[in-house]
C-alpha cells in the first residue's frame, strides 16, 4: 500500500499565552508539536504497515521551513518519506486555499512516489480546530471521505474504517483511493526508536514551491485565493470562579448545593 | 457563485426517524435576526426520509419557507448523497448565507459542500451577527484551544456558510398557527453515487446514545471517580436529570469509560445549559471543551483544582458523599 499522511505543525495550544494589549498570540517560547490528531492518522497508517511491511508511508506538510521539524518527527515515528510545501505565495491561505494547494501538491508527490491508495489526515488541527482541510482535499481530488476514523484496515481494493458515529461506532467500507480523517483511538500512538530518530535527523526533506506545481492556479492560493478573511481577533471573556460551598460534611454540602441550584432555577 | 436572493438558509439536520435535530431548530432563532438584517427570507432546508415532523417544526419555529428533499436514500446520513442534494439546491436557489449545525455530520458535510461551491466556510461558530460596515455575516468562533476568538467574514463569495455549535442559541417559542411556503424538490442519488457503505453499527455500551453536543445537561466524572464502578452514581444522577454522561481524558485513558463520552480537546466540545463535573481537576484541554457551558458546577476534594476557576458553583468535598445525597434531593423534589 502507498499511504500519504498530511500533517500540520502547530503551537502546543495548552501553553499558549495571549498578549493582552494586542490581542494576539505570543508565539515566543511556545513549543511546536505535530498536531495531535495527525499523530493518530500516522499511527493508523503505521498499523497498516505493521500488517503489510511493503507499505510506504509518505508525510506531507504545508508551512514554513521550521515545519521540517514536525516532518522529521513523523519520519522518526513511522514515515518513510517526507515533503514540505512552502512558498510565500501560499501565506495567509484559509482552509479552501490550503486544501487546494495540498491537493495540487499531492498530484506532484504522486509523480515522484506513485499513486496513493489512501490519504490520511487528522480530524482537525488543534490550533484552528476547523476540521475542514481533510474533507476539502477529498473534494478537490474527487475522492470519497471518511471522517472521525479510529482504525483502518485494507481488504482487497477496499479500505475498512472503524469510525465514531453519533450513536456508536460504525464500520464503513470505501473503495480506494479515498481519504480518511482520524480522531483519538483507544490506544496511544507509538514512540520513535532511537535508531529511527537518528536517521530522521539526517534525512533530507525536499521542499515543493509554487514553481514545482505545474498545474497550480495561484489565484486560488494564499490570501487572495481565500474566500474567508479574519476581521478581528479578541480574547474571550474569562470565566471566573463563583460561589464556593464547603460545609461540615459532604452530605451538608450536597444539600446546600441542591438548595442554591434550585433557588437559581438551575435544576 | 452569485447569490440569486437575499435569503438565509438554515440546514435542518434530521434524525433517522425524520424528526429535526435540536440544533437545526435552534438556528432558526439567530437565522431570523440575520435574515431580517439581510432583507431576505428565512428558509429551512430539510433533507431526509419521512421528514414531516421536521418540516412542521421548522414552520412552527418561524421559517418563512421550507425546502424539502424527502427520499429513502437520505434516511441515513452519507456525505455523498447529502452533498449532492445540498449543492444542487444551493445552485438552483442561490441563497446569500447558510447556517449548518456543527454536529459531527454537519462538520463532515459543510466543507464538502463549500468546497464544491468554491465558497468560504467558517467552522464551529459561537457568535453570529451582521458586519455593519459590509453587510456580510460576521462569524465568530474560538481558535487556539479557546484562547482566542476570531471574527471571520466571507466578503466576495456566496453563499457565506458557517457551521454553528449546538447549544449556543436557544429555540424560540413554537407557533402552531404559523404558515410557510413549502417547496418539495425531487433530487435522487443512485446507490453507486454513495461511495461509503456502512457495514456495521456497534452501539455504545448499554445501548445508550451519547449525544454530548446536543445535551442540555451533562454530568461528568473524571479521575476522581476512581474506577469504572465510580460511574454508577454519576449515571444515576444523569438519569434523574435527563442528562448525558461526560468524562475527561484521564478516565478514558484508564479504560473506565469509552471515548464517546470524552469532553475536551481530543473529545467533544459541548455547550449545555448545565455542566456538572465530579472529580475533574480541570486541565486546560478539558476546560477548552466545556467552558462555554451556561452554568458550571464542580465537585472536587482539592480546593485548588483549576476547575473551580471556571465553576459558577464549586463544592469542595468528597464526591462520593456529595453525589448520592444530591441525587436523592433532586429525586425527592421531582417526586
Amino acid at each position: 500500500m502507498n499511504i500519504l499522511v498530511c500533517v500540520k505543525q502547530v503551537p502546543d495550544t495548552t501553553e499558549i499565552k495571549i498578549n493582552p494589549e494586542t490581542n494576539t498570540l505570543v508565539r515566543d517560547g511556545v513549543p511546536s508539536i505535530v498536531n495531535t490528531f495527525d499523530g493518530y492518522a500516522l499511527e493508523a497508517a503505521a498499523r497498516i504497515k505493521d500488517k503489510d511491511p511493503e507499505t510506504k508511508i509518505v508525510v506531507l506538510s504545508m508551512g514554513p521551513e521550521q515545519a521540517k521539524a514536525a516532518l522529521k518527527e513523523c519520519l522518526a515515528i513511522a514515515a518513510d518519506k517526507a515533503y514540505l510545501v512552502s512558498d510565500r505565495a501560499f501565506g495567509g491561505s484559509d482552509t479552501l486555499a490550503t486544501s487546494y494547494i495540498l491537493s495540487e501538491s499531492i498530484k506532484k508527490v504522486e509523480e515522484l512516489e506513485g499513486k496513493f491508495d489512501m490519504i490520511f489526515c487528522g480530524k482537525q488541527a488543534i490550533d484552528g480546530d476547523t476540521a475542514q482541510v481533510g474533507p476539502e482535499i477529498a473534494e478537490h481530488l474527487g475522492y470519497a471521505q471518511v471522517t472521525y476514523g479510529l482504525e483502518a484496515e485494507v481488504d482487497g481494493d477496499t479500505l475498512k474504517v472503524r469510525r465514531e458515529a453519533e450513536d456508536g461506532v460504525q464500520v464503513v467500507a470505501v473503495k480506494m483511493p479515498c481519504l480518511a480523517t482520524f480522531t483519538k483511538p483507544a490506544w496511544d500512538p507509538r514512540y520513535p526508536t532511537i535508531k529511527r530518530k537518528m536517521a530522521a535527523n539526517k534525512a533530507q526533506i525536499p521542499t515543493l514551491a509554487a514553481a514545482d506545481l505545474a498545474t497550480i492556479d495561484l489565484a486560488q492560493a494564499g490570501l487572495k485565493g481565500s474566500p474567508t478573511k479574519v476581521k478581528k481577533t479578541f480574547v474571550p471573556q474569562k470565566r471566573t470562579g463563583g460561589m464556593k460551598i464547603q460545609e461540615e460534611s459532604g452530605e451538608e454540602s450536597a444539600k446546600k448545593l441542591f438548595s442554591v441550584l434550585s433557588e437559581a432555577s438551575i435544576i | 457563485m452569485e447569490a440569486k436572493t437575499k435569503d438565509l438558509w438554515v440546514f435542518v439536520e434530521t434524525n433517522e426517524d425524520g424528526s429535526a435535530k435540536n440544533v437545526g431548530i435552534e438556528l432558526l432563532t439567530p437565522g431570523r435576526e440575520l435574515a431580517n438584517k439581510q432583507g431576505g427570507a428565512l428558509v429551512a432546508v430539510i433533507v431526509g426520509s419521512n421528514v414531516e415532523a421536521a418540516k412542521n417544526d421548522a414552520i412552527a419555529y418561524g421559517a418563512d419557507k421550507v425546502i424539502v428533499v424527502d427520499s429513502p436514500e437520505y434516511k441515513d446520513y452519507s456525505t455523498d448523497a447529502y452533498a449532492i442534494a445540498l449543492t444542487t439546491l444551493v445552485e438552483k436557489y442561490g441563497p446569500t448565507s447558510m447556517l449548518i449545525g456543527a454536529t459531527p455530520n454537519g462538520r463532515d458535510l459543510g466543507p464538502r459542500v463549500s468546497c464544491r461551491l468554491k465558497t468560504g466556510l467558517t467552522a464551529d461558530c459561537t457568535g453570529l451577527d451582521i458586519d455593519e460596515e459590509s453587510g456580510n455575516v460576521a462569524w465568530t468562533r474560538p481558535a487556539f484551544g479557546g484562547n482566542l476568538m476570531a471574527t471571520i467574514l466571507c466578503p466576495e463569495h456566496r453563499p457565506q456558510i458557517g457551521t454553528v455549535r449546538p447549544g449556543v442559541f436557544k429555540k424560540g417559542e413554537p407557533d402552531a398557527s404559523h404558515a410557510a411556503e413549502v417547496i418539495t424538490e425531487d433530487i435522487h442519488v443512485s446507490e453507486d453515487q454513495i461511495r461509503v457503505k456502512v457495514l456495521e453499527l456497534i452501539k455504545e455500551m448499554g445501548d445508550e446514545n451519547v449525544d454530548l453536543e446536543g445535551a442540555e445537561i451533562i454530568v461528568s466524572g473524571g479521575r476522581g471517580v476512581g474506577g469504572p464502578e465510580g460511574f454508577e452514581p454519576i449515571k444515576a444522577l444523569a438519569e434523574v436529570l435527563g442528562a448525558t454522561v461526560g468524562t475527561s481524558r484521564a478516565a478514558v485513558d484508564a479504560g473506565w469509560i469509552s471515548h464517546a463520552h470524552q469532553v475536551g480537546q481530543t473529545g467533544k466540545t459541548v455547550g449545555p445549559k448545565l455542566y456538572i463535573a465530579f472529580g475533574i481537576s480541570g486541565a486546560i484541554q478539558h476546560l477548552a471543551g466545556m467552558n462555554s457551558s451556561d452554568v458550571i458546577v464542580a465537585i472536587n476534594k482539592d480546593p485548588d483544582a483549576p476547575i473551580f476557576d471556571v465553576a459558577d458553583y464549586g463544592v469542595v468535598g468528597n464526591l462520593f458523599e456529595v453525589l448520592p445525597v444530591l441525587t436523592e434531593e433532586i429525586k425527592k423534589a421531582r417526586a
